[in-house]
């Protein structure tokens, strides 16, 4: 195990400003700040610690405890340092004896109501009231045991951990409140509440969710989640733990502190749930991970988290978990658990047979973008250097595929312009097809906390999203358009844009191609495309749709920010494109708060896409058909390269169902869970003659397999993860595989089975090889990112510290291009039979499939898949909330329970999918993307009615599965 | 592959590169369908086309001349 040094970890009490250099002295040293900074973080800065209680760098300083008083020369009294901005000249003294008389005195009324069972209490060790009570040296307590909040039986001084406490008989102490247990991550214990408010400010100020107030005052002040009634589940809480991280107490706690008792080591990594890609701390005892703390010093998060990466970590010690690999014969049997040996023997083989048999082209890989760089990567080599073909895709595929085509197209690169950091600097975003607050919650609360701070916001989506309206947000302008008309509500957008004059004319015609623009302006200036012509048929108001733009084009810095409502559509690469034209017009590329910027899904779906899992470009973005990269690689790897592009995921299982493609290797995927048109998945599947699932669980795909290879999590192997800023990030081995290997060896002993003769013996190696191979990776080295923490590609020789802007002095491509929109209906449309339009999502708890998420307790909030409905659609149909109902589309049919939402527009009805007896995917259809294939998930017609049970496709389904996972006992 | 999927398929590029300016529009298909349909993809969609073709529109069909076909 590698030692990672770890940077100044302390807090600096309030946090830092930017400014004109001020001078002072404290205690006689001399330090320089800039201007606007506290005193308190002038003096740590300085290496002098003042004692605190109500302050935190990531919180506004607030001057409530009074522990933090020190002495200023030619001031009068004791100011709070952490409240008291640094002059020019000031000289601090920070202990005189007048304010440790005064420090001393406050900790004493401190302590007066607060229990003293540090010995038995979960933060013990980890408590800054006790380091506290340490630094003011208080060694005695004047006060009369009398009026507490700790006592639940008022007699004086018992305290939380003495037996007497946990008896249940009256409680004799009217101000005594019982511990909140309600969240299944974190306790509140008001008995140890000394009222700082910490965490009030992180719900508000980090959050952005106002969940938290101090109800009452003086001695009666409490912390209070939500009305009076609430308590942290019923709340408008999200669990992200800001506040739990804040609290200097025990009375915010992790439930798992509690059980398993303070961490003694920590190993910084990458969150392996979205694509905000969140540093945290793994804290443990031995190999036992007692909590994930957001890493202050993780640049996408600066120490924030969300429910999923902060708790949700217990799906990796599961039991469902599978540790021995797998085989049987065929999926009608049950699986044998056989060596490592002979599962990969048995796997090779068959690969083997079918390539000889059916051809080279016959069999294929699917890599997850789940999965590390260095994973990927080796499973795209072993496609192109051991089967031969290029029949190798991503999950990716079914995302953000169109993202990689528009992208490219108009400005050369496939990926999002900005860092996160950027949207503090933006004036008006543009939202599209994304739900931050659910899907990227980090950034939603840096969305939020610019939002607050005055910038301005326009939603494009059919549901009313958080962002639309919900504590201290209102967006400016909810377009509510029908799924499927993202062209023409964008080309709308652009068509007022150019023709009242709103463009950015200049920009234009130094960084764009001109005759292009004019094409285009040409094309776009048409009555068809103005906001009027297209109300009709998008249902936005054309009012509404104009202000939006002026404010777009008008209003500052303009930065979109776009998620899988823009991509998942017949027209997703166009809608991509569409975007791309109206950064450029409004000449919002190039510089920080502007950008187009992707919001990935999942943890790595850049990674997966810049690795090269895409069947028609190597590494890099690199088409296969081009002989210089080709040469690149077949000399290195010593093998030719197919020169063909490969079969993309749906190809793949049309395919299979004709006959041609019999051989999968599926690393950590679920394909037949998260694909559209199930049964066309599962026909595809069944046809296959080998078909290897490698993953920490028997997923759906599973039921279909020859081969289970056992996966190992994100905390039991090294590598590294690229978020959808582009930052490449590591991952860090917390512990052993419990499966004995970790997927990039399991990938290797595959390829040494099937002859390769491949001998990485560190995930650094396979990085050493990107780097060589692919020159926007150039820089890259795990001995780089130790020192720097993270970059963010391209790293070369032209940018040795990576490029957190891109496009800044001219687009990748040169000249960015203008690309003609023209909107075309899907093919999907409603009719009598099926009148609704059923678009899907995720929610915040869960994450895709639920495979993870599923296995944790993050199901409290989300135990079920549910279709949201408009009050008219469900009166309509005679549809009360919680009713089972049969959702059915031309695909297939499933049922689940409704609910009933003003969110949603009429005529369009919503639901997610993360669980599998719901299948939302039976529903959904085999329409794609035109120029990607990329499957038009945001819009089914679908009926919605009244159901009495499980469609005999659910029961078929489970019946099925049931047989699939049984597992026959060891053999001897 | 059932050839409606691949007509449909073809058909949505084609509809795209129609809407493009300038001139070129049949080459611009058939580069798309070059470099991102697998060959066997490309070949069942020449058969069809050579066997009539059906239900392919016509900018479709004027890109099979610039598709690259495999010899098997
Ligand atoms: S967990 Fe997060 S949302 Fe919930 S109260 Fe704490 S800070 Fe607010
Ligand atoms: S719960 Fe913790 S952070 Fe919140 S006011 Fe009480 S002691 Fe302070
Ligand atoms: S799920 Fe996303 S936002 Fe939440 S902690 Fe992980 S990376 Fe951060
Ligand atoms: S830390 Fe300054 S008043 Fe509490």
């Amino acid at each position: 195990m590698k030692d990672f040094i770890l940077p100044d970890d302390r807090d600096m009490g309030t946090p830092a400003r930017t400014g004109a250099p001020v001078t002072l002295t404290i205690d006689g040293f001399e330090i320089t700040v800039p201007e606007g900074t506290s005193v308190m973080r002038a003096a740590a800065e300085a290496g002098l610690q003042i004692p605190k209680l109500c302050a935190s760098d990531n919180l506004e300083a607030y001057g409530s405890c009074r522990l933090c008083v020190v002495e200023i020369e030619g001031r009068r009294g004791t100011p709070a340092s952490c409240t008291t901005p640094v002059a020019e000249g000031m000289a601090v003294r920070t202990q005189t004896p007048r304010v440790k008389k005064i420090r001393k005195g406050v900790m004493e009324l401190y302590i007066s109501d607060h229990p003293l069972d540090c010995l038995t209490c979960a933060a013990n060790g980890d408590c800054e009231l006790q380091d506290m009570a340490g630094a003011v040296g208080l060694r005695d307590m004047r006060y009369e045991p009398g009026q507490n909040h700790y006592d639940p039986f008022g007699i004086g001084t018992l305290a939380q951990g003495d037996a007497r406490a946990r008896s249940t008989g009256d409680l004799g102490n009217p101000d005594y409140i019982p511990k909140d247990d309600s969240n299944p991550y974190f306790t509140y214990d008001p008995s140890k509440c000394i009222v700082c408010s910490r965490c009030v400010r992180a719900c508000e100020e980090v959050q952005g969710t106002f969940a938290l107030t101090i109800e009452g005052r003086g001695f009666d002040s409490r912390v209070s989640a939500g009305a009076a009634l609430d308590d942290f589940m019923s709340s408008d809480c999200v669990s992200c733990g800001a506040c739990v991280q804040a609290c200097p107490t025990a009375t915010l706690q992790e439930k798992s502190v509690t059980e398993l008792g303070t961490p003694d080591r920590s190993v910084i990594t990458t969150c392996a749930y979205c694509g905000v890609g969140c540093s945290f701390k793994a804290e443990l005892n031995g190999d036992e991970l007692v909590r994930m703390v957001p890493y202050k010093h993780g640049k996408a998060n600066r120490g924030h988290s969300c429910v999923k990466g902060r708790f949700a970590y217990g799906y990796a010690s599961h039991k469902d978990r599978i540790l021995s690999p797998m085989i049987r014969d065929s999926v009608d049997e049950p699986w044998q658990e056989v060596s490592w040996d002979e599962a990969l023997t048995f796997a090779a083989d068959r690969m083997r047979g079918l390539q000889e048999k059916y051809g080279k082209r016959s069999v294929g890989v699917i890599t997850s973008s789940r999965c590390t760089n260095e994973e990927t990567y080796l499973v795209q080599k072993l496609t192109r250097a051991v089967f031969g073909n290029n029949n190798t895709d991503t999950c990716a595929r079914v995302c953000h595929s169109p993202t990689g085509y528009g992208l490219g197209q108009t400005f050369g690169t496939s990926a999002g312009t900005q860092d996160f950091d950027s949207v503090a600097e933006t004036d008006v975003m543009l939202l599209i097809g994304a739900n931050p607050t659910d899907a990227h919650p980090v950034f939603a609360s840096r969305m939020k906390k610019r939002l607050r701070e005055g910038a301005k916001i326009i939603v494009i989506d059919p549901r009313r999203i958080d962002l639309v309206r919900s504590a201290h947000i209102e967006a400016s302008h909810h377009l509510a358009l029908r799924p499927g008309t993202n062209v023409a509500v964008v080309s709308a957008l652009a068509h007022v844009i150019v023709t009242e004059g709103l463009m950015d004319q200049e920009y234009i015609r130094a960084r764009c191609d001109w005759d292009e623009f004019q094409d285009y302006a040409e094309f776009i200036s048409d009555a068809r495309h103005s906001p009027e012509a297209t109300e009709a048929l998008t249902g936005v108001p054309a009012a509404e749709l104009r202000a939006a733009a002026r404010l777009f084009a008008t209003g500052g810095n303009g930065a979109i920010y776009y998620g899988l409502g823009v991509t998942e559509h017949s027209q997703g690469s166009t809608t991509v494109m569409g975007i791309a034209n109206l950064a450029m017009l409004t000449g919002n590329v190039g510089r920080n708060g502007v950008g187009v910027n992707p919001l990935r899904g999942q943890n790595n779906v850049q990674g997966a896409c810049d690795m090269g899992s895409f069947p028609h470009e190597l590494p890099g973005y690199r088409h296969v058909k081009n002989d210089d990269v080709r040469d690149i690689y077949e000399e290195i790897w010593g093998v030719p390269i197919d020169s063909e592009p490969g079969l993309r995921i749906p190809n793949m299982l049309d395919a299979a169902v004709a006959g041609t493609f019999k051989g999968l290797y599926c690393q950590g995927e679920d394909i037949l869970q998260s694909d559209p048109d199930t049964k066309h998945v599962a026909a595809g599947l069944a046809a296959m003659e080998c078909v290897i699932v490698h993953d920490l669980f028997l997923n759906e795909t599973a039921n279909y397999a020859h081969v289970f290879l056992p996966g190992s999590t994100f905390l039991e192997k090294d590598g590294t993860f690229t978020n959808a800023e582009r930052r490449i990030n590591r991952v860090r081995e917390v512990m052993k595989p419990l499966n004995g290997y970790a997927d990039w060896e399991v990938t290797q002993m595959l390829a040494q089975a099937m002859g390769a003769d491949w001998n990485y013996t560190h995930p650094s190696q396979i990085m050493d090889e990107i780097a060589a191979t692919t020159p926007s990776f150039a820089g890259v080295s795990y001995d780089m990112l130790e020192e720097k923490g993270s970059v963010q590609w391209p790293c070369n020789e032209d940018s040795p510290d990576g490029m957190p802007l891109m496009h800044v002095d001219g687009f990748m491509r040169g000249k960015g291009r203008f690309i003609v929109t023209e909107y075309v209906a899907t093919d999907e449309k409603t009719g009598p039979r099926f009148p609704l339009l059923l678009t899907t999502g995720r929610i915040l708890s869960q994450y895709n499939v639920g495979a993870q998420t599923r296995r944790t307790a993050n199901s409290e909030w989300h135990d079920q898949d549910l279709l949201e409905i408009h009050p008219n659609d469900a009166e309509l149909r005679g549809i009360t909330d919680g009713q089972w109902i049969k959702l059915a589309s031309r695909a297939g049919e499933t049922t689940l329970r409704a609910l009933i939402s003003e969110r949603m527009s009429p005529g369009v009805v919503y639901t997610t999918f993360h669980h599998p007896d719901t299948q939302a995917n039976v529903i959904t259809t085999d329409f794609s993307d035109w120029a990607t294939n990329c499957p038009e998930y945001k819009v089914t017609a679908v009926q919605v009615s009244h159901s009495n049970g499980p469609t005999d496709w659910q029961e078929e389904y489970s019946a099925q599965a049931a047989q699939a996972r049984r597992i026959l006992p060891a053999a001897e | 592959m059932q050839p409606d999927k691949l007509i449909m398929m073809a058909n949505q590029i084609a509809t795209f590169f129609q809407s493009q300016p300038g001139t070129g529009q049949a080459e611009s298909v058939a580069a798309h369908l070059n470099d991102f349909w697998e060959p066997r993809m490309r070949q069942q969609l020449a058969e069809y086309v050579a066997s009539g073709g059906p239900g392919l529109s016509p900018l479709a069909r004027d890109a099979i001349p610039h598709v690259r076909v495999p010899v098997e």
